[in-house]
């Protein structure tokens, strides 16, 4: 499942909704991303996703790490539009027969959601709003799964 | 005339998101863009801004005869 959506989420719903019926699966492991609110200076996040191309992008990354980690599932929701401090931005889980690859599979996924999904990412604050790009560590992040590979 | 699209802090520099322009090439356009506003011509042109037509990455140059959507995408930041 993926799925992009302007609304807040419960990310302990669809971690319920993922388990179900799993009787051969042994593994789930989730990451869930919040807003942050540095400390007042953000107010509101603002994201913006290019419709069909970024669900397209997010599915080619999520194909990837099902082939690499041989994954049952995964599920990626991903919020776009206004976020408020503390509500969840994305929710990834991963499904597997073993912990491992569960694991490794939802640090992968974050990774090249952070550094490249197309998601343009905008911090409106009490001193105005600014554009986030990259940081050298999100780079460095992905750059772990080509030397493991 | 292919609809070019900006995203990010592309379209906080136009002060636009979508637009019908009329250009032989990619590299006409961005001459075009640029002719019409020098600073939205210089961050077309910034680091990890990329092309996509159709919504495929484009390297380098290309006709737009076909095309309908140009779009320009600034480094991603998601999550």
């Amino acid at each position: 499942m993926i799925r992009l959506t302007d609304q807040p989420f419960d990310p302990g719903a669809l971690l319920s909704d993922f388990c179900r019926g799993r009787a051969e699966v042994g593994a789930v492991a989730t990451f869930t991303g919040l807003a942050r609110a540095e400390a007042g200076a953000t107010t509101t996040l603002e994201l913006e996703a290019y419709p069909g191309f970024t669900d397209a992008a997010i599915g080619r990354i999520a194909e990837a790490a099902r082939a690499r980690f041989e994954l049952a599932d995964f599920a990626i929701l991903h919020r776009v539009g206004k976020i408020a401090p503390g509500e969840p931005i994305v929710f990834v889980a991963t499904a597997a027969r073993h912990r491992r690859a569960a694991f490794e599979a939802c640090d992968y996924l974050m990774d090249y959601l952070k550094s490249r999904a197309p998601f343009w990412k905008k911090e409106h604050g009490p001193d105005g709003a600014r554009w986030v790009e990259p940081r050298d560590q999100d780079h460095a992040d992905i750059r772990r799964w080509d030397a493991n590979s | 005339m292919a609809r070019v699209l900006l995203f990010g802090r592309l379209a906080d520099v136009a002060g636009w998101r979508e637009r019908q322009v009329e250009a032989g090439s990619v590299a006409a356009l961005r001459t075009l863009l640029a002719q019409d506003d020098a600073a939205l011509g210089e961050a077309l042109a910034g680091p990890g801004v990329q092309v996509a037509l159709d919504q495929e990455i484009l390297r380098g140059d290309a006709p737009l005869a076909g095309t309908a959507e140009v779009a320009f995408l600034p480094p991603m930041s998601g999550g």
